[in-house]
């Protein structure tokens, strides 16, 4: 071997990084057994999986009896909806498969795992055993939109800009319409009717898509320069987070009835969600007010330097940098809004949890805790880490952390 | 503590009292300066960072402002856009009178660009984005015209093709080139310069100040905190030495640097010119 002097390197000269291969035994050997420590330390681990896996295992496959669940499907997915109306909480999920495709031409054209998300997700559902034939084919027909919004996306991109924010900003009032009911056209579903993963996911994005902007006023509040809108702000969000969430539903649910005259009747779950909002608006608004606060001044000096007035730079230049820093706590916030949600079983919805007590109880179905409530915690789980995920994606493409 | 030496022509009365038809007028012929501070006094706390500034900068001048660090000359360039406020005197920018109304200090903000010492690029936009974002929402631009503005602008400062990166991509100098069209994009008629160059590395800023200089060339009114004396003295018109919140002296450039009257600025110069 030549001794290589560093100067003979000219500065044009790109080396590039070594590379590294393994195979799979090689991998294995460098990660889990390259010493004779890390080699005990890998059979202790594989001998404690083996002992906690196996018998959890065997009674998933051989024991437990997920009779239960395939009998209840309907009702933990949707409670006590009418069998007769359930094709419009189709008709909502086609109408979000097809904004989620538009969406997925224009603004991640190159993105093969959304395809995969929306394509496979539902595909795979509808292969599943226990499911109805109906389902089956709106499973089927939820991919069929989703592909048709890619294809009209990828068709015009630039015209489908504007149908595609119309869709986004439209959806929730078309939601609450099509499961509520329009009369003449569609016969109204009381809310108490709403049950099951329909009430806690309405429960949820409801919650989630109505705090977060009024956590953020609350926040800019907090921040104000006007007396009036920051003592309100700081008396609210203090006095909020001095009090549980179960004891605003409470409050929500049985003391509000008695304060307001008996004209006026607000419904269970809108009361339950007021509930939700108002509690979770103000842990939004602390959360905000941390991004708001790792701003430097000088942001706020170049923005006023260049004429733009207190709205144009919170607007502009502040918010977003303010939320991109801290969307993993907000995402965090969001998760555990989701399975919070739950507490409104206490005062007496049928959400999924509270679905899971009412089918415990019914005599056929005494001693099934365990089957059900693993059921339950793999949809909450499949959920959580689904917004989990998102967030490490939004994360890497808006580059949070790099500046 | 001597009175501030340096006599200022106008007063603040010149300028309000000239109606409002004929002001705009005087500034352009260069009969009423385009900036004046009068008296110009602020405290931080007890801190009495200003003692009486006085000042004035007629259209198309390049005016330096140098002194020691802590002289309050930075506290003082950002009261004439307002992002200091001041507790007595008066300051009047293109015929607006800084006052706590809020309508005069946007429109004098939008006469007036600034350059800071950090950049403060904004992180989140690209380099186009930064530059267009006020044309576009405070004069209301057609984003097509803003773009074409601010293309032309980053080719005078030598980064057209670093348009659409983001800051956060960029190096120092290129940065404040960046924060100097995106000032210009405004089309202000005063541009200030609060140390532009301080928190550059050797090399970068040199391409700061070869910007500056054509700027000040082309005739754009300037007001510039630095410590760059070279620049001063290619292109300024007046220099003010600032010690201790007050204005010890001014003069042209010659006399500063070759006759200078106080012992203060003396040893200032001494110091900072080997």
């Amino acid at each position: 071997m030549m001794n290589r002097e560093p100067e003979q390197y000219t500065t044009g000269e790109v080396l590039a990084p070594p590379t590294e291969r393994y195979t799979v035994l090689g991998w294995l050997k460098k990660n889990l057994f390259s010493t004779w420590y890390y080699t005990l330390l890998t059979l202790v681990t594989i001998y404690i999986l083996y002992i906690v896996l196996k018998p959890t295992l065997i009674w998933a496959f051989t024991q437990a009896q997920w009779q239960v669940v395939v009998v209840n499907l309907r009702l933990f997915m949707v409670g006590q909806y009418p069998a007769d109306q359930v094709f419009r909480i189709w008709i909502a999920l086609h109408l979000l498969a097809l904004t989620a495709g538009l969406a997925w031409a224009i603004w991640l054209p190159r993105s093969r795992r959304t395809g995969a998300f929306l394509l496979l997700i539902p595909l795979a559902l509808a292969a599943l055993p226990f499911i109805s034939s109906f389902s089956r084919i709106n499973w089927i027909l939820f991919a069929v939109f989703a592909l048709a919004g890619w294809g009209l996306g990828t068709w015009k991109p630039q015209a489908m800009r504007r149908p595609l924010l119309a869709l986004l900003l439209a959806y929730f009032p078309i939601l609450i319409l099509l499961i509520l009911g329009v009369q003449p056209i569609l016969k109204i579903v009381k809310t108490n009717l709403w049950g099951g993963l329909l009430l806690t996911m309405l429960l949820a994005v409801v919650g989630i898509a109505v705090s977060f902007p009024l956590g953020i006023l609350l926040a800019l509040g907090r921040k104000s320069e006007l007396p009036i809108v920051k003592f309100f702000s700081i008396i609210y969000i203090e006095f909020i987070r001095g009090v549980p969430l179960v004891t605003v539903l409470f409050m929500a649910e049985l003391m509000l009835p008695l304060f307001l005259p008996p004209q006026i009747v607000i419904d269970n779950v809108i009361r339950a969600m007021a509930g939700i909002i108002l509690f979770e608006a103000a842990y939004m608004a602390e959360n905000v007010r941390g991004g708001l606060q790792a701003i430097p001044t000088g942001q706020y000096e170049a923005a006023w330097a260049l004429g733009l007035n207190g709205f144009q730079t919170t607007f502009f230049i502040i918010l977003p940098q303010a939320l991109r820093n801290v969307i993993p706590v907000l995402v965090n916030q969001f998760i555990s809004l989701f399975k919070d949600t739950t507490l409104v079983a206490i005062v007496g919805l049928l959400d999924l949890l509270g679905i899971a007590s009412a089918v415990l109880a019914q005599p056929e179905f005494l001693g099934k805790q365990r089957e059900v409530y693993v059921f339950i915690a793999l949809i909450y789980w499949v959920f959580s880490y689904a917004m989990s995920y998102a967030s490490r994606r939004l994360e890497v493409a808006l580059g949070v952390g790099e500046r | 503590m001597r009175e501030a030496v340096v006599k200022v022509k106008t007063t603040p009365e010149q300028i309000l009292g000239t109606p409002e038809e004929h002001r705009a007028d005087a500034i352009e012929k260069g009969k009423l300066p385009i900036v004046l501070a009068h008296e110009v006094h602020k405290w931080y706390g007890n801190f009495h960072v200003l003692r009486g500034v006085s000042l004035e900068v007629f259209k198309g001048e390049v005016v330096v402002i140098f002194g020691p660090s802590g002289s309050g000359k930075s506290t003082f360039i950002r009261t004439i856009n307002r992002l200091e406020e001041y507790q007595k005197g008066k300051i009047i920018v293109d015929g607006t009178e800084l006052s706590r109304d809020i309508r005069n200090i946007e429109k004098i903000r939008m006469e007036t660009g600034m350059v800071f010492q950090q950049f403060n690029l904004f992180p989140h936009l690209t380099v186009l984005q930064n530059i267009t974002l006020a044309p576009i929402q405070v004069r209301k631009w057609p984003k097509d015209k803003a773009e074409e503005v601010a293309m032309q602008l980053l080719k005078r400062v030598g980064i057209p093709d670093q348009a659409n990166k983001f800051p956060g991509q960029l190096s120092g100098g290129q940065q404040q080139r960046v924060a100097i069209a995106r000032a210009l994009a405004m089309q202000p008629k005063i541009m200030l310069f609060d140390e532009p160059t301080s928190a550059l590395d050797p090399e970068m800023i040199k391409e700061v100040l070869d910007v500056m200089v054509e700027l000040a060339e082309s005739g754009m009114t300037m007001l510039v905190v630095t410590h760059e004396m070279g620049f001063a003295r290619a292109v300024a018109d007046r220099m003010y030495f600032f010690d201790q919140g007050q204005i010890v002296e001014s003069g042209p450039p010659e006399q500063i640097f070759t006759n200078p009257q106080e012992d203060r600025t003396k040893l200032f110069l001494s110091q900072i010119l080997h």
